[in-house]
């Protein structure tokens, strides 16, 4: 903890200082390209990204938009608006977290008790993650519709598919994890195997677990933005993000101002899973030292 | 053995801790109902009916969600759900797999997923003109169709390109060959940074758009007069767009939702009527079915839109076979069909019925003009 406490205000000093400098390399190439034109200086190359206000807009005018209203004449400000969208998407991928997760230990399991599964079900398992999200999410949006799912929960299914993969892989390569000197210890006790899978395999995968609940966390929002893109649910910021890029050339400060919600949710998530890895694992570490 | 309880309390707190915050997020998740679901005493049973529309909540859409928000579908025993669209959401598919009741489709569209196979039926044609122009700045001289000759011309294409390519054809301009067809966004930037000479729009959206953008040469908005636009129904090549689709299998033989249907395109029409002749309370029924939609942008597309709805000769949603037959050849002669629908395509039957059933209400609109709409920056 004292650990931990010391370094705190470091990392965020540390976080700041990295977008301070981002802001100011942003509005120095702007700059750069308008002093010169568009072009490298003293060459006529052009430079890779236009300078123009529609193309990068000024940092002051993303954060002005942030405090103006959503709606003309309305009371909401945008940065409201957009905070009420992400806790919208955060429940969408907490949900599909969850499912995920759930589906990816269960699947860990199966294949750790059955070595014929484990061979015959990793191709598929693998094969999953390479359809596209973009082809799977109309399905699951049509399948829900015509049975008896709410859009928001198909979105949530889909933020599950991509949510479960990495928590099946680790956690099986984790519940394998204790050597082998355990297992017999365990078998000489006449543990039965539930016994074994609680107290020392379970244990086992939390290191295994925690850096694949943090891929799934952040996978989750991805997932629930592209589900909320491909089937119109509103609420959630993928709705935010497809309604301003539609009309990015009268507000393109909007759509870059609703990306960065979208990189604040995702960097929420990640730091819920980080918290909850701290407390988990605390013990690990006195473990080992001790 | 305190390592060990220590480190159970701990897994214990984790799972406390993911527990809250699932359990938090499910709080407030349940979906709201939007319907008011009691309703005059004159109905024996409310039928609930679901509608696909092709994109968000906006004045395009006008008519339903104002039929909604005054009670026209009430009064027909409907509790309507309007469902809205998405990047991978085509409405006619939605209507074909039983996920929606009703779609509004652009007819070429439908016309090709019904030649696919999918049995879907217009079974109200909302829109009696074509919104798409094609829009470039005045000084390119681009005028008509022939003027395309030699420009990089941008279009959205997945079915929205037809009128343009047999309107250049028409004018004896070859696309791909006498011009350059470009992949556009549905967003103006390529025709205002200039990547594009001609550029697609809608007149109740994309058009606008142009018009709610500064000028960086004077610092003031785009007008009018900077642009010169290409109107397919001047052409000849329109196509009929936004209609009512049904389900075929079911408008056969079904006769509860053929009643259902005749009822539904009432209120449907009776929502058009009510938004041609309350457009500032319209824009407002639009404007809350959206938190980000812009007023001056929304109250211009209410109004192009009405331009395409109004005058209605034989009345909304009756079709005009003159530019259904049009909307035909052009699909046909550009192979977007291989051959002319057969009959069951339209049917004017629910149209007529529908309109019977509001005969108080003025469903033709010939004493209707528009109104000059001011957009402010950003269409806010």
């Amino acid at each position: 903890m004292t650990e931990v406490g010391r370094r705190a205000p470091f990392q965020i000093l540390a976080v700041v200082a990295v977008l301070v400098a981002f802001a100011t390399l942003w509005e120095g190439y702007k700059a750069m390209g308008d002093a010169t034109g568009g072009t490298w200086p003293g060459t006529d190359r052009e430079l890779p990204v236009a300078t123009d206000d529609l193309t990068l807009p000024h940092v002051h005018e993303i954060l002005g938009t942030m405090v103006d209203p959503v709606q003309r004449g309305g009371d909401e400000t945008l940065a409201v608006f957009l905070v009420k969208s992400a806790w919208f998407t955060f429940k969408e991928a907490a949900w599909g977290f969850a499912i995920g997760s759930v589906f990816g230990l269960g699947l860990a399991i199966v294949m750790l008790r059955s070595s014929f599964l484990d061979r015959g079900l990793l191709p598929w398992i693998n094969i999953s993650q390479t359809i596209p999200l973009i082809a799977l999410a109309p399905i699951v949006v049509t399948w829900g519709r015509t049975t008896f799912l709410s859009d928001v929960q198909a979105v949530s299914l889909i933020a599950a598919y991509l949510t479960f993969f990495p928590v099946a892989v680790n956690g099986l390569a984790g519940l394998k994890s204790p050597p082998d000197e355990s297992l017999e210890l365990m078998d000489s006790y006449a543990a039965p195997w539930s016994a074994t899978l609680w107290k020392l395999r379970f244990p086992a995968a939390r290191p295994y677990l925690f850096p694949a609940f943090k891929l799934a966390a952040t996978l989750s929002v991805v997932g629930a933005i592209v589900g909320e893109i491909s089937s119109g649910v509103r609420g959630g910021l993928g709705r935010v993000i497809l309604d301003f890029a539609g009309r990015y050339s009268t507000g393109p400060e909007r759509l870059y101002a609703a990306v960065i919600a979208s990189a604040l949710l995702g960097l929420f998530v990640f730091g819920l899973t980080v918290i909850a890895e701290r407390i988990a694992l605390r013990g690990q570490l006195l473990e080992d030292v001790g | 053995m305190t390592e060990h309880t220590s480190n159970r309390r701990r897994l214990r707190l984790v799972a406390i801790l993911f527990a809250t915050a699932f359990a938090a997020a499910a709080c407030g998740s349940d979906d709201s109902s939007a319907s008011d679901s009691a309703s005059g005493g004159e109905c024996d049973t409310i039928d609930e009916v679901s509608l696909q529309l092709q994109w968000f909540a906006q004045a395009q859409f006008a008519g339903y969600y104002a039929a909604v928000d005054q009670g026209f579908y009430e009064e027909q025993c409907l509790n309507v759900t309007i469902l809205e669209g998405g990047v991978d959401i085509v409405p006619q598919q939605q209507l074909g797999s039983g996920a929606a009741d009703y779609a509004i489709s652009w007819v070429p569209k439908a016309l090709v997923s019904r030649e696919e196979g999918i049995d879907i039926v217009n079974v109200g044609q909302i829109f009696q003109r074509s919104g798409t122009l094609q829009v470039s700045f005045a000084d390119a001289g681009i005028s008509g169709p022939a003027d395309l000759a030699g420009r990089k011309v941008g279009s959205w294409g997945f079915g929205n390109e037809f009128e343009l390519l047999a309107g250049s054809r028409a004018a004896g301009v070859e696309p791909g060959t006498d011009y350059e067809i470009v992949q556009q966004n549905f967003d103006m930037l390529a025709l205002i940074n200039g990547e594009i000479d001609a550029a697609q729009a809608m007149t109740y959206n994309e058009y606008a758009q142009v018009l709610e953008t500064v000028n960086p040469a004077t610092g003031e908005l785009f007008t009018e007069s900077d642009l010169s636009v290409i109107d397919w129904n001047e052409v000849g090549t329109a196509m009929l767009q936004d209609a009512i689709w049904a389900d075929g299998a079911k408008i056969a033989s079904d006769a509860a939702y053929q009643d259902q249907t005749t009822r539904f395109v009432a209120g449907s029409v009776k929502g058009w009527a009510w938004c041609r002749d309350n457009a500032d309370a319209c824009v407002d029924v639009v404007l809350a079915s959206g938190t980000t939609l812009g007023k001056s942008h929304q109250t211009w597309q209410l109004n192009e839109i009405n331009k395409l709805i109004w005058p209605s000769p034989g009345g909304a949603g009756v079709m005009d076979t003159a530019l259904w037959d049009q909307t035909i050849e052009v699909a046909t002669s550009e192979a977007v069909l291989t051959g002319a629908p057969d009959d069951g395509a339209y049917t004017p039957d629910y149209a007529t019925a529908a309109l019977a059933l509001i005969s108080d209400v003025d469903a033709r609109g010939s004493d209707w003009s528009p109104v000059e709409v001011t957009l402010l920056e950003g269409g806010s």
